[in-house]
């Protein structure tokens, strides 16, 4: 009984140890980045251009690039996503469609980044080159789409499921038909679960570097059109680490993409409270 | 509340059409790729350029010389950069691509700066990066265990490098391999058993150069040819350069141009830039 | 009425379609990635790709071995540091954690899992490199090991995640059954819990496992790029990731080296893609099981 004893206590130590590790691993990354970025933070950082091939001056041509390939992924992931959601909750039964589709989307998420990035070389650079632009920003937003689509389905769903058959039932004892039902019951139910959905997706859109990494270029200027290259903060993260050129600019860049990806996760745990708070169920 | 999503949906909407609508296909552009080595001249040769042209839309990438050789053959783009001379295949692919030097760029062999080494001969760097030299002692310096650091298979430096250096040697399988010169500068900078090469342009103070057979790489050993490791860069167009591909390359051999050349650290093609 | 259904009907087609894009889109990566990298099987045989020991694209010699047992050494070494870690902290976050743990715990997993791969990259080598380096005495730090440590914090959320899920779904009454034998907690939680909870515990490692091969962005910055062939976790390597993205900018179109990089690519596709098969079944076979 004794050594049964010990050994609790030692494997609980152990267990509480795993826990204190993942904490000073987050503090440790966390943190780093914090230290040797945060002096280069400042309001002209995110405003300005790069000057003097990044050595000084901002990284705003970044800043818009990754906004707009994110727009544009979640411009093809959002109806795509939201809508094979409601097919596959409102309008068909379990069966081998069904699970084809949710086997494809599990897989095409577990798909890996680089591999993304040669499909998207293949695909919109190269075969698709006149609609695209080739090394576009538009084929980093699409590429960015596909990947995340998997996600947006999945959340969706799941929002679109946790409606209660019951409350259907109300719209359509009325005389609502299925449609008006699913833009009057289903949607607005399933709201924060979609956000919350496109979030994740945006925050992982945002953070990705290999699927786009061929088609994205250094450019230190405002990207015109979407159909010109830009640079992302995820890209040219990895040319200024690698380069060495500007440590301070590339933990500034590092920090940014922190903040915003703690503002994406901070806005999903605000919403889901919000929501819980606010409606009924 | 489902406002604030529909508002977050048509403002990323609006984002992503705005910068579609801007549209840009009436405005002059060049664009220019290639060589990374060449890439910092030409950025900053595009944005001086784009200051007194402020119409022009100046894209510029790198990829590799093969990639803007390539590209400006196939003529997705204007300009190519490269920091290499033209392959029999490339010029078979395409025979009216004209090159046109701009700079001078040489090779320097670096070590970390706390290494003893001030001089290597050739045969002793070729023997280095080929792996039969191990220990920097076995050539007159410390007591350490070599770590090769090169580029990757296809850039323009490391080709330049084999061509003058290795000549038919194959560099050692153990080599670490980087895809750009800043990160060979980065990583020999940080860790005192390494021994790489740059081109001039990424010389600082965080690394050392050594000579080479008894001739250091300053600018006038370079220009007076006794500096073995030097080659020039070159912008490639497809034919005769035309509008604004001739008036961007003119600038760069201009006055003007050739300082830009030197303040990113390589040596000018004019004699007194 | 009629004209409700046809609407109906039309836009349930729309949304089929839609929902087969998931479908269509993998289809295409497979089709896109054969279609440019098998060609290099007309050159180069099959044996001798996977085989080989030289990938030299300038002789055309294209053996991807070292990169195989590159890629096979750095997830080997991840998972050696993640699973235990990551099982330990999912049966912590699930048996013995006091609210407020749980409390600090989970979110710290959450953004361990958001924070972007090119930032453990980066991190990775300017922190962890150096640290192996004067660790283990080497010439350098840019080892596989130094990828292990790195994949293994990346790979951590989802160990913990599934297994955390997996454990909890164990009925109270095996726990119940236990303590009324009189047994502690960790016996418990040893010889029953996780037994019991051990499909949904593989499951996540496999996934891990497939995260591990699949990534790229932190990997190539720290283990090195070498093309020789690595024998041990502190040697230097170059993973198949790493091969692809560092070569690809530099191939020509339509070359042979550019279809023997998609055939890199095809790689850890088929092998992530048979992960995330099995994984998946052996999560639906628990639910099952436990009704």
């Amino acid at each position: 009984m004794i050594q049964a004893n010990t050994s609790d206590k030692i494997a609980k130590a152990w267990l509480w140890l795993s826990a204190v590790f993942i904490i000073i691993a987050l503090l440790s990354v966390l943190g780093y980045v914090f230290i040797r970025g945060a002096d280069s933070l400042s309001l002209s950082f995110f405003l300005d251009m790069p000057k003097n091939n990044w050595r000084e001056g901002g990284i705003l041509p970044a800043i818009i690039g990754s906004l707009i390939v994110v727009s544009i992924a979640l411009l093809f992931a959002t109806p795509t996503g939201v809508g094979a959601a409601i097919y596959l909750t409102e309008f068909t039964r379990e069966g081998r469609l069904t699970r084809l589709i949710r086997i494809a989307a599990d897989s095409l998420n577990a798909v890996p980044s680089i591999v993304f990035g040669l499909f998207g070389l293949a695909l919109f650079v190269f075969y698709l080159k006149d609609f695209t632009g080739g090394p576009s920003l538009l084929s980093a937003g699409l590429t960015l789409g596909f990947m995340i689509l998997p996600t947006v389905i999945r959340t969706s769903e799941v929002a679109m499921r946790t409606i209660p058959f019951s409350e259907k039932m109300e719209s359509y004892g009325l005389g609502a038909s299925k449609l008006q039902t699913i833009r009057n019951i289903v949607l607005p139910g399933s709201l924060p679960g979609i956000i919350t959905g496109l979030i994740l997706g945006m925050g992982r859109a945002i953070g990705e570097t290999a699927p786009i990494i061929f088609m994205v270029a250094l450019n230190p200027v405002i990207p015109k059109s979407i159909f010109g290259s830009g640079n992302t903060l995820t890209t040219q993260l990895y040319y200024l680490a690698m380069e060495g050129i500007s440590m301070d600019v590339a933990f500034g860049t590092a920090l940014t993409l922190i903040v915003i990806i703690l503002i994406l996760n901070y806005s999903t745990r605000a919403l889901n409270k919000y929501f819980s708070r606010n409606l009924r169920r | 509340m489902m406002k604030i999503g529909k508002v977050i949906v048509f403002l990323m909407l609006g984002i992503a059409l705005f910068s579609g609508c801007v549209g840009d296909e009436e405005k002059p552009g060049l664009t220019i790729a290639g060589s990374t080595t060449v890439q910092p001249i030409v950025t900053r040769a595009a944005e001086v350029y784009a200051q007194s042209n402020p119409d022009m839309r100046m894209g510029v990438q790198g990829g590799g010389s093969g990639t803007g050789i390539r590209m400006v053959g196939e003529g997705s783009i204007d300009i190519g950069a490269s920091s290499r001379e033209l392959s029999e295949d490339e010029l078979l692919k395409n025979p009216d691509l004209l090159v046109h030097p701009i700079a001078i760029d040489c090779i320097t062999i670096v070590v970390h700066p706390s290494n003893s080494i001030e001089d290597l001969s050739i045969q002793n760097i070729r023997d280095i990066f080929a792996g039969k030299i191990t220990n920097f002692r076995e050539v007159g310096g410390p007591d350490r265990k070599i770590v090769l650091v090169i580029r990757e298979d296809g850039s323009g430096t490391r080709s330049t490098f084999e061509e003058m250096v290795m000549k038919d040697t194959e560099i050692s399988n153990a080599a670490l391999q980087k895809p750009a010169s800043g990160a060979i500068r980065f990583t020999v900078s940080g860790n005192e058993n390494t021994i790489g090469y740059l081109g001039i342009g990424y010389l600082d103070e965080t690394v050392k150069a050594i000579s080479v057979n008894e001739v250091s790489p300053s600018e006038e050993n370079v220009r007076e040819g006794h500096y073995l490791l030097s080659r020039n860069l070159y912008l490639i167009t497809k034919g005769e350069p035309m509008g604004e591909a001739k008036k961007f390359i003119d600038f760069i051999l201009s006055e003007d141009g050739q300082k830009i050349v030197r303040a990113e650290g390589f040596i000018g093609v004019r004699k007194n830039a | 009425m009629h004209k409700t259904i046809d609407l109906e009907n039309i836009i349930k087609n729309i949304l089929l379609l839609f929902s087969i894009t998931a479908i269509l889109i993998l289809s295409l990566i497979v089709i896109f990635l054969f279609n440019e990298g098998l060609p290099t099987f007309q050159h180069v045989g099959v044996l001798d790709f996977l085989m080989g020991d030289k990938w030299i694209p300038a002789e055309n010699l294209y053996g991807a071995f070292p990169f195989i047992i590159s890629t096979l050494l750095v997830t080997l070494g991840a998972l050696l540091i993640a699973v235990p870690l990551g099982i330990s902290c999912a049966i912590f976050l699930a048996e013995i954690a006091p609210g407020w743990a749980r409390e600090l715990v989970r979110p710290a997993i959450e953004l361990l899992a958001g924070i972007p791969s090119i930032i453990y990259g980066v991190f990775a080598l300017v922190v962890i490199v150096d640290l192996i380096k004067i660790s283990f005495n080497l010439a350098t730090g840019e080892t596989i090991i130094a990828g292990s440590i790195i994949l293994a914090v990346m790979i951590l959320p989802i160990v913990i995640s599934i297994s955390q899920d997996s454990i909890d779904a164990v009925p109270r009454t095996y726990r119940e059954g236990s303590y009324a034998m009189g047994a502690t907690d960790w016996q418990t939680i040893s010889r029953v819990v996780v037994p019991a909870a051990r499909r949904g515990i593989i499951a996540g490692v496999i996934l891990g496992c497939g995260r591990a091969i699949g990534e790229t962005m932190a990997v190539v910055l720290v283990i090195g790029n070498v093309e020789k062939l690595p024998l041990s976790l502190l040697d230097s390597g170059e993973a198949l990731t790493s091969a692809i993205l560092l070569e690809m900018g530099e191939a020509v179109i339509g070359s042979l080296h550019y279809n023997a990089l998609f055939c890199l690519g095809i790689i850890p596709f088929i092998i992530v893609l048979f992960l995330s098969i099995i994984s998946s079944r052996l999560v639906s076979k628990r639910v099952s099981r436990f009704g």
